[in-house]
């Protein structure tokens, strides 16, 4: 049971830190530009299949990730400049169905690219195998996972609140127009942030792509759990993501794994393993509710 | 105008059925059935969408519940298509009250990705109530009775009712808008402070739309299980919540026959596209993409029919 435990725990910060990666992009394209991308955990998959593509091609997990970031990046920079750009401007009804529309076409698209059937992503041989923490043995790669993340996060950090590009980042969610008076170059601002976004929902697509199976559709509910993550954490706020993502990661983890068992214990088997799953993977979404009850806006509320 | 449009709806939805079986194409009513199903909840989330300034990310919610109302009841032997008309609008209403009144705290985005979020809680509700078939959905025993003489268990039988159930939704959405109440819902959306200013309490009238669509698409959802005899999680998926929205954009938001046209619109479309192309979804989303930038009203827009029934600006545009 101890066992079971710590490493449940840890899958849930590995989860939660993931999470984060994903919801920080989105929510600094919302902060930043005020546009709601639903297609962003489309790029999540689309990491994911790049990486598994040159994986595949060339055996190494690592030239598959040096080579699907700055492909995402290309892909991002050019749909922003080709279709989004046009539609900052617009109702949040529009970035809705138009971002919608390319969920579509990108589940369709690696679909008719690469196949109806989930593409490979084998780990890399070095942290195949596990490694033993506190005496416990524990998958080395989930460990790497983590310090990806946890690594990511800092340099995030560091990038918005320590550099002039962060500067302008910050500024441009608290007040654009502001920012453009004063000279910045907003367009390129804004084409910067949203392939930066990106690039850091196809790096936790593809750091996840060996744990999960890499197929079309397998960002569309990873979008909604970014959502809650930026929902409890406050639209626009980097740190309300983190704070929400290490939230919404543990109570997911441990609803699905630690529920079930725990109603075991005083309910029937039966009732139990209907009951369990069931409530385990709501619990995200009573959270939510509890959190949006006494803070509608979030933890962290970006605009006052 | 607005007359002659309808007449021509109801021409349409009475010949083409008959036109079909004489020609011997009956796969067609049941295309036919499925367009007016999608046509009533479309149209429902046109009154809370066009009309209110909702956007709602999370209707798929009330049709699935509707559809999984009926394949409870009749899993446990209801057999009045009546009273299980009853239990939907009465589960889809309750469900309502308790999404609105979360969601509708929240403004613009966040009542956009808490809609979406609170489906998700349904979803994975019957998704893990392995009593109802969990993930696999639950299968629904014969089609319930209508009484009054009446025959439902056919194909055309069944069309007939649906027609019905849309035209008397649309009378009283018509009624709806034109009250009292539909034209202080329409203050709303243009501008609430000035409502509120006015004296109307814009939560409890905004509440009230939003139960109202919720029982219209629970009774359509209610439909669509009678219609398959089978319901699954995937009618409560966000995904599906996104069709209908695409929809109600495709028909034209805020157009009183937005809906019915959307739905046409769209099944239409996966009904061609879906015949020649593997990967269609393709093709639907680039449509999409196009209306959105070149036509954001919708195909009733581009018709210049279906005038609406309100003034001023456009929501959504």
């Amino acid at each position: 049971m101890a066992n079971l435990i710590f490493e449940q725990v840890l899958n849930s910060l590995q989860f939660g830190v993931m999470l984060f990666l994903i919801a920080s992009g989105l929510t600094l394209i919302f902060g930043v530009m005020n546009f709601v991308n639903l297609a962003h955990g489309s790029f999540f998959m689309i990491g994911a299949y790049l990486a598994a593509y040159i994986a595949g091609a060339t055996g190494s997990f690592w030239l598959g990730l040096l080579g699907a970031l700055p492909l995402t990046a290309a892909l991002g920079f050019l749909l922003e400049w080709l279709v989004f750009r046009r539609l900052y401007k617009k109702d949040h009804m529009v970035h809705v169905l138009a971002t919608f529309a390319f969920i579509l076409i990108f589940n369709d698209g690696v679909r008719m690219i690469w196949g109806p059937q989930p593409l490979p992503l084998n780990m890399p041989a070095a942290f195949a195998g596990p490694v033993m923490l506190f005496g416990l043995p524990y998958s080395s790669f989930r460990l790497l996972v983590m310090a990806v993340g946890i690594a990511v996060a800092i340099g995030l950090y560091l990038l918005i609140n320590r550099t002039r590009l962060g500067m302008w980042v910050r500024a441009g969610a608290n007040n654009l127009e502001m920012v453009t008076a004063m000279g910045i170059n907003i367009r390129l601002l804004f084409r910067l942030v949203f392939s930066f976004g990106l690039v850091l929902a196809a790096l936790a697509g593809i750091m996840l792509g060996p744990l999960v199976a890499v197929q079309a559709g397998m960002g569309d509910d990873v979008l909604i759990l970014a959502f809650v993550v930026v929902v409890i954490g406050g639209i626009g706020s980097v740190p309300g993501a983190a704070v929400g993502a290490l939230i919404v990661g543990v109570v997911d983890t441990l609803g699905r794994g630690l529920l079930p068992q725990l109603f075991a214990l005083f309910l029937s088997a039966d009732a139990a393993a209907s009951v369990g799953p069931a409530l385990g993977s709501m619990m995200i979404y009573l959270v939510m509710i509890a959190v949006l009850f006494w803070r509608p806006s979030g933890l962290f509320p970006a605009r006052s | 105008m607005q007359r002659l449009l309808l007449l021509f709806f109801v021409a349409l939805a009475v010949l083409l059925p008959i036109l079909a079986q004489a020609a011997g194409m009956e796969y067609y009513i049941g295309v036919l059935t499925r367009i007016l199903i999608f046509a009533i909840v479309a149209s429902s989330l046109n009154f809370i969408l066009g009309y209110g300034g909702m956007v709602s990310f999370g209707h798929a919610v009330f049709f699935g519940l509707g559809a999984y109302a009926t394949a409870i009841a009749s899993f446990h032997g209801v057999t009045s298509a009546w009273v299980i008309w009853l239990l939907a609008a009465l589960v889809s209403a309750l469900a309502g009250l308790a999404i609105g009144a979360i969601a509708l705290r929240t403004r613009a985005v966040y009542f956009i990705m808490i809609t979406m979020a609170l489906a998700q809680l349904f979803y994975y509700f019957f998704v893990g109530f392995r009593y109802y078939g969990g993930d696999d959905g639950i299968q629904i025993n014969g089609r319930p009775v209508l009484g009054l003489g009446l025959d439902i268990s056919g194909d055309n039988g069944f069309y007939w009712l649906v027609l019905a159930w849309l035209l008397a939704v649309h009378a009283l959405l018509a009624r709806l808008l034109k009250s009292r109440f539909g034209l202080a819902l329409n203050a709303m959306r243009e501008n609430e402070r000035r409502a509120q200013a006015v004296g109307y309490p814009t939560l409890r009238y905004k509440l009230a739309a939003f139960v109202i669509a919720a029982v219209i698409a629970g009774i359509a959802g209610s439909l669509i299980g009678m219609s398959n005899l089978f319901a699954s999680p995937k009618l409560l998926h966000w995904s599906q919540s996104g069709i209908l929205l695409v929809m109600v954009a495709l028909g034209g938001v805020g157009y009183f026959y937005g809906g019915i046209l959307g739905a046409a619109v769209f099944l239409l479309l996966e009904e061609i596209l879906s015949t020649h192309f593997e990967y269609w979804q393709i093709y639907v989303g680039l449509i999409l993409l196009l209306v959105v930038m070149v036509a954001p009203r919708g195909v009733s827009s581009l018709m210049s029919i279906g005038k609406t029934l309100k003034q001023g600006e456009q929501h959504g545009a």
